[in-house]
């Protein structure tokens, strides 16, 4: 009896299981499956994977799962027994980290040519897009008065308490930011980037932990209703204002500040120990392709990695090109990004001079005192 | 043990062994022992950080004081809707769990156009604590107020009765009767309250601003951004000493202060309200009440209504259609369709899970029984980042649930059975000795006892634990954020995917898809509430 | 036909059932009688399978019913607080017993109008078991028990928490329906009116054990020892020393007490031994008075003892009266 019920145990967990295996492993039959692991952010348009379908035979299967550094390291804790066969979505900020955790198993797409020299990271991961990190701002807000032109003029008292930057430990735009204005400023010398941070605190700077409460929350372009000018966005982030405008219209509400910005790759790779090398090959070359980059404008707001690939006319009228875009090694960015982090926090949300840390102190002994006291309080009732 | 008892805690043993344990082992392992060598330094490294600490003990006492005020807040209304009877209250019942459910992304832009820059209440709450206490008592007032007001509602009102024949005051037998034998209750919700809150990810990030962390933030960063996984296992592993020691206390108070006491039927307890202080009593509360949840919903709504600043259904239509560019981001009608599919086999799961193991708990006493109790509520307390990541380490063999579409009701239903439990253990402790041999006695088996005296006087409870499940499921609670997933986007999901670019029609559909979560919600809490163990008549 | 052999039921160091042997034969109706605590109760929830035996056995019909678990007995049990199924109707309380030994349900319905009818509730079937008064809640348990058709009903105290009147014609359909030929009871109670009305043969139970077994008859006219007296009620008990067949009662005079041997005795002196008699040889002080219905109740004091004395002609308190002994209502016990 003890034995049986362990079995209908066993049977019951492993059911659903069971349900699931043989549909994996058919997967490797040519003509199958292909796994696509990514981010919430991707996004394609009817139909461009059906014609995928339609010229190799594969079907694609999405899989998606947080943001970047999620999908990372998610890939790094399951490096060589890997849960899809592709990955996309790791950008410059996390390269490093995929590449050292042994992610990625080498692949030169034959169509690599249509990707500019620049873009390109090495055999293991193809690059698919571009974005640009920038300050956006309220058109509305400078009607009367100029829109910064500058990183510094961020911290100039003309643009006091108008800025909301992203929490760079928490937020991928927060943290491109950061890494635009260390590569201009630099971490040594005079003035460093350490410096320039403190003068935007000083200046009254805003940090939100992630993109969406500074948009929607605290930007006023953003149809969230905030009250600060001046946010860390994308550069292709008019357009996408323009195309989801609740009424139809030409003009989008905020623009770019092309100085300052940083400029983000996104990249595919083959997983390492894929069962499907040739689906996922396949998948690669697709994702280079005229008809996948063609979309990625409108579908994902970024700039298409293949040069070959023609631009929507609502993309290319607002999107800001940013002439000179802040870039970082990967290599640098892996090796310093918690230091990084961390001396950011100092400067940027570190005690001022002056404050003391008793009174939050207090109020939590008296709320942990509070409760310890309704505790007692209810046992004395017991009688 | 008998072979029922073996299945009776073998079976959520290994659902969780299978599906909590071994994954939070695994991740710990691969963190703390990198290459088979245990790394000690991230131990030095978390004790000896000043900030770090500082996180510690921000999260324990927001957590304790978001306890306290959710309590405060709630337990009138649990009075309320136990004792009297008015129009509109089962409905108000199931609309009060929506906060529950909701995107805290979306419950902060709420916030944030109350008391944010040019909030309409005129007071800058956003980016200080008191936005993150006030946005903990919202989501979780439900808890209290279902929790609690179950077992309230079914209160010998005759106890009181005697009480005050006895000569005790309103707030006397308040305090000396009525607030004792609903203990097991408040403890109960007080527990879950401050698990939730102790494990505070999206509103903290959300509204805390950028300097305010609790650990599951910080176990966020240090795993996501930082990639620091020794020194995340070792904030998990505070975490969870912190989380285990409240809930063995929990589970010690729980057992020794349960009392045997005849339940009335919910219906026999409630009336209307009779003269003019009572009913000023019921609409004080109803307005508070109205005042606390119903505000950021309103928002919301009046959000999703707004097209361009004026009036109209222009945000729902956008749901509706195939948007301008093809590159809709999300099946709106799937994602409806996707989240009640998985919050159906959730709470079916949870179910089954939850009533065996209240059954245990119930039954038990001593050491092993109050450490299965902790256990069941272990996950509510867990770093959720934790468990996706060892999701991704773990279910990999014998076979593969990494990226199956069932790890996400199997995920949820690992949050939601606390509910069950909680809402269920309560009850039946409370269900007499007496019932339980005089239906032996006519006959029925232990078995047969259990289904036909312990699971019909528990089902009402075990429908509110179901509910719960429900709402954790359509909130998309727990690991399935941090978990790859195939593409079947929820509500929740498809929200998150809207605000997740710029755009008025992105703010305007992730608007109209809340409110389209919350009438889903409530109306699938309504009917959860509904059902009754067949032939059980009234109770 | 039911037998306990010794049986022993101890709660840490106490026993609360000390080596109790009962029997109950087939059509009979049993009284455990006794105080609160005696340990009545443990043993009828022994006999139904609720509580397992230290030591002793408990057998039907031989077998041992030790390895029965308690739905397997077959036994009706009426509990004290009724125990009725809140959340089930009043038919479906009823015919629970029927549904667990899967009788079909028109047959079920059928038996439990049945057993609804015989405790005066046909029709009752779709009330719900709250909305019953305290009497009908009691006759819902009954009927819940018998229309299983058990073997053997166990009876906890199943008047104990009505009021008086409500008991006293409880008490009699009670009687009524535990006297049919072929129901075998069991039944527990502190209460020696209802044990005399109901039971075949009564079992005074004092300290986990059984004192006296007996007719109501024989346990009335005959207490075993001076706690069977004193649980009957009767207060005066004194000492005495007989010779031949006549005891020395001290103040109470000589009272003859055929057949008991000579010495030192107590004598029980019922309250009807004591009749107000002009021509009476004692002399008795009056102290109280207490009305008691169809009688008077005296507390009087016999030459310095006290007594106790029933009458319908009550006198005033403090007056003395003379007082007749009649010895028939005198029962002699061995002393110690």
């Amino acid at each position: 009896m003890r034995r049986s019920a362990a079995f209908a145990l066993a049977a019951a967990l492993l059911a659903p299981a069971l349900a699931a295996g043989p549909a994996a492993a058919r997967d490797g039959a040519p003509g199958g499956v292909v796994r696509l692991l990514t981010h919430e952010s991707f996004a394609v348009s009817d139909g461009v994977l059906d014609d995928f379908t339609a010229q190799t035979g594969y079907r694609v299967e999405i899989l998606t799962g947080g943001d970047a550094g999620q999908i990372v390291n998610q890939a790094v804790l399951a490096a060589g027994n890997p849960v899809a066969d592709v990955l996309f979505g790791v950008d410059t900020t996390f390269l490093s980290r995929a590449l050292e955790g042994g992610v990625f198993e080498e692949y030169v797409s034959p169509r690599l040519g249509v990707v500019p020299e620049a873009l390109r990271a090495g055999p293991m991961v193809t690059p698919i897009d571009v974005g640009d990190v920038c300050v956006n701002y309220d058109k509305a807000a400078f009607e009367a008065a100029p829109p910064p032109a500058s990183l510094d003029d961020l911290t100039a008292p003309a643009y006091r308490d108008m800025l909301v930057v992203e929490h760079p430990g928490t937020s991928s735009p927060g943290l491109a930011f950061l890494l635009a204005t260390i590569s201009r400023y630099g971490e040594d010398g005079d003035y460093t980037w350490r410096d320039y941070w403190a003068d935007l605190r000083a200046n009254g700077v805003q940090v939100t932990q992630g993109w969406e409460e500074a948009y929607y929350g605290a930007f006023s372009g953003g149809s969230g209703g905030g009250d600060r000018p001046l946010v860390v966005s994308y550069a292709s982030s008019p357009p996408a204002e323009v195309v989801y405008a609740a009424e139809p219209t030409d003009t989008a509400p905020t623009a770019v500040l092309t100085d300052g910005c940083f400029r983000q790759v996104e990249y595919a790779g083959i997983l390492a120990g894929t069962p499907h090398r040739a689906g996922a090959e396949a998948l690669i070359d697709f994702l280079l392709s005229p008809r996948f980059q063609e979309d990625v404008p409108l579908a994902m707001f970024v700039f298409p990695a293949s040069t070959e690939a023609a631009l929507p006319d609502v993309f290319v009228a607002h999107t800001a090109v940013p002439a000179d875009p802040e870039q970082i090694d990967p290599a640098a960015v892996e090796a310093n990004r918690a230091r990084w982090i961390d001396e950011w926090a100092d400067v940027v949300l570190g005690d001022p001079p002056g404050s003391s840390p008793v009174v939050p102190a207090l109020a939590g002994a008296a709320a942990v005192l509070a409760l310890a006291a309704g505790a007692w309080w209810l046992r004395r009732r017991e009688g | 043990m008998r072979p029922a008892r073996v299945l009776l805690v073998g079976v959520p043993l290994a659902f969780l062994g299978a599906f909590f344990l071994w994954p939070l082992a695994s991740i710990l392992w691969t963190s703390l022992v990198p290459g088979g060598r245990f790394d000690a330094g991230a131990f030095g490294e978390v004790l000896t950080d000043g900030g770090l600490l500082g996180v510690a003990w921000f999260t324990l006492w927001q957590a304790a004081l978001s306890t306290a005020l959710t309590l405060a807040a709630a337990l009138p209304a649990a009075y309320v809707f136990a004792r009297y009877e008015f129009p509109g209250k089962r409905l108000l019942r199931a609309a009060a769990t929506i906060p529950f459910v909701l995107p805290t992304v979306v419950v902060g832009t709420a916030f944030l156009a109350l008391a944010g820059p040019n909030g309409a209440l005129g007071i800058r709450l956003d980016g200080t604590v008191w936005a993150i206490l006030a946005a903990h008592v919202f989501f979780n007032y439900a808890v209290v107020l279902r929790t609690v007001g179950g077992l309230w509602s079914h209160l010998d009102p005759r106890l009181e009765e005697a009480a005050r024949s006895l000569g005790a005051g309103r707030w006397r037998t308040f305090t000396t009767v009525t607030l004792p034998l609903l203990r097991p209750a408040i403890a109960a919700a007080a527990s879950i309250v401050f698990l939730f809150t102790f494990t505070s990810f999206g509103v903290v990030l959300v509204l805390g601003g950028a300097g305010v962390r609790t650990l599951e933030v910080e176990i966020y960063r240090q795993t996501t951004t930082l990639f620091d996984l020794p020194v995340a296992a070792v904030l998990a592993l505070l975490q969870l000493a912190g989380v285990t020691a409240v809930l063995l206390a929990y589970s010690r108070y729980q057992e020794r202060s349960a009392v045997e006491q005849s339940l009335r039927p919910a219906a026999e307890t409630a009336r209307r309200p009779r003269g003019a202080r009572e009913w000023a009593l019921v609409l004080g509360v109803l307005s508070s009440m109205a005042l606390v949840l119903g505000l950021p919903p309103a928002v919301l709504l009046r959000r999703s209504l707004a097209p361009g600043g004026g009036w109209g259904l222009d945000f729902y239509r956008a749901l509706g259609e195939a948007g301008r560019t093809a590159a809709q981001t999300v099946d709106a009608a799937a994602a409806v369709w996707n989240s009640l599919a998985f919050a159906a086999a959730a709470a079916a799961i949870a179910l089954v899970i939850g009533l065996m193991s209240a059954a245990v708990v119930a039954a038990g006493r001593g050491r092993a029984s109050r450490w299965f109790d902790a256990l069941l509520m272990l996950p509510l307390g867990t770093s959720a980042v934790t468990i996706g990541f060892g999701f991704v380490v773990a279910l990999d063999a014998p076979v593969d649930l990494r990226a199956s579409v069932w790890l996400i009701p199997l995920a949820h239903a690992l949050v939601a059975v606390p509910f069950v439990v909680r809402s269920v253990v309560p009850v039946m402790r409370s269900v007499r000795t007496r019932l339980r041999e005089a239906a032996a006695v006519l006959g029925a088996s232990p078995r047969r006892v259990w289904r036909e005296i312990d699971l019909p006087i528990v089902s009402r409870a075990a429908a509110v634990g179901a509910g719960f499940a429900v709402a954790v499921s359509l909130g998309e609670f727990g690991a399935t954020a941090f978990v790859a997933r195939p593409d079947t986007p929820t509500m929740p999901v498809a929200i998150f995917r809207y605000l997740g670019r710029p755009g008025e029609a992105n703010l305007g559909r992730a608007m109209a898809m809340s409110v389209i979560l919350m009438a889903v919600t409530a109306a699938a809490i309504a009917l959860v509430e509904r059902f009754r163990a067949p032939g059980t008549g009234t109770f | 036909m039911l037998e306990v052999r010794d049986a022993t039921i101890r709660f840490g160091g106490t026993a609360a059932v000390d080596g109790m042997s009962v029997t109950v034969a087939d059509g009979e109706v049993l009284a455990l009688l006794g105080p609160s605590g005696s340990g009545k109760t443990t043993l009828l929830r022994a006999v139904a399978g609720l509580q397992p035996l230290d030591a002793g056995a408990v057998r039907w019909d031989g077998e041992d019913l030790a390895p029965m678990p308690a739905h397997r007995r077959g036994f009706g049990l009426v509990f004290q607080d009724f125990a009725l199924f809140p959340h089930l109707d009043v038919g479906r309380n009823v015919e629970f017993g029927l549904r667990m030994q899967g009788v079909e349900p028109a047959e079920r319905h059928r038996r439990a109008a049945g057993a609804l009818e015989q405790v005066e509730l046909a029709g009752m079937e779709r009330r719900r078991v709250t909305t019953l008064s305290g009497g009908q809640q009691q006759r819902v348990a009954l009927a819940r028990a018998l229309a299983a058709g058990p073997r053997m009903l166990l009876l906890d105290e199943p008047l104990g928490s009505l009021d008086r009147a409500l008991r006293e014609r409880l008490t009699g359909d009670l009687r009524r329906v535990l006297a049919r030929p072929g129901i075998t009871a069991l039944y527990v109670t502190h209460d020696q009116a209802e044990a005399f009305a109901v039971a075949d043969r009564v079992a005074v139970v004092d300290r986990g054990a059984v004192v006296q077994q007996g007719t109501p008859q024989e346990v009335w006219r005959r207490p075993a020892d001076e706690f069977v007296a004193g649980f009957l009620g009767f207060r005066t008990i004194t000492d005495a020393v007989v010779a031949a067949g006549v005891a020395d009662a001290g103040p109470f005079g000589s009272i003859p007490v055929p057949g008991t041997p000579d010495g030192p005795a107590r004598l029980v002196i019922r309250p009807d031994a004591l009749r107000l008699d002009p021509a009476g040889a004692l002399e008795a002080r009056v102290r109280a008075v207490t009305f008691q219905g169809s009688f008077s109740r005296l507390d009087v004091e016999v030459d310095g003892a006290a007594a106790v004395a029933h009458t319908r002609t009550p006198p005033e308190p403090g007056t003395t009266v003379r007082l007749r002994l009649d010895p028939d209502e005198v029962v002699a016990l061995p002393a110690g």
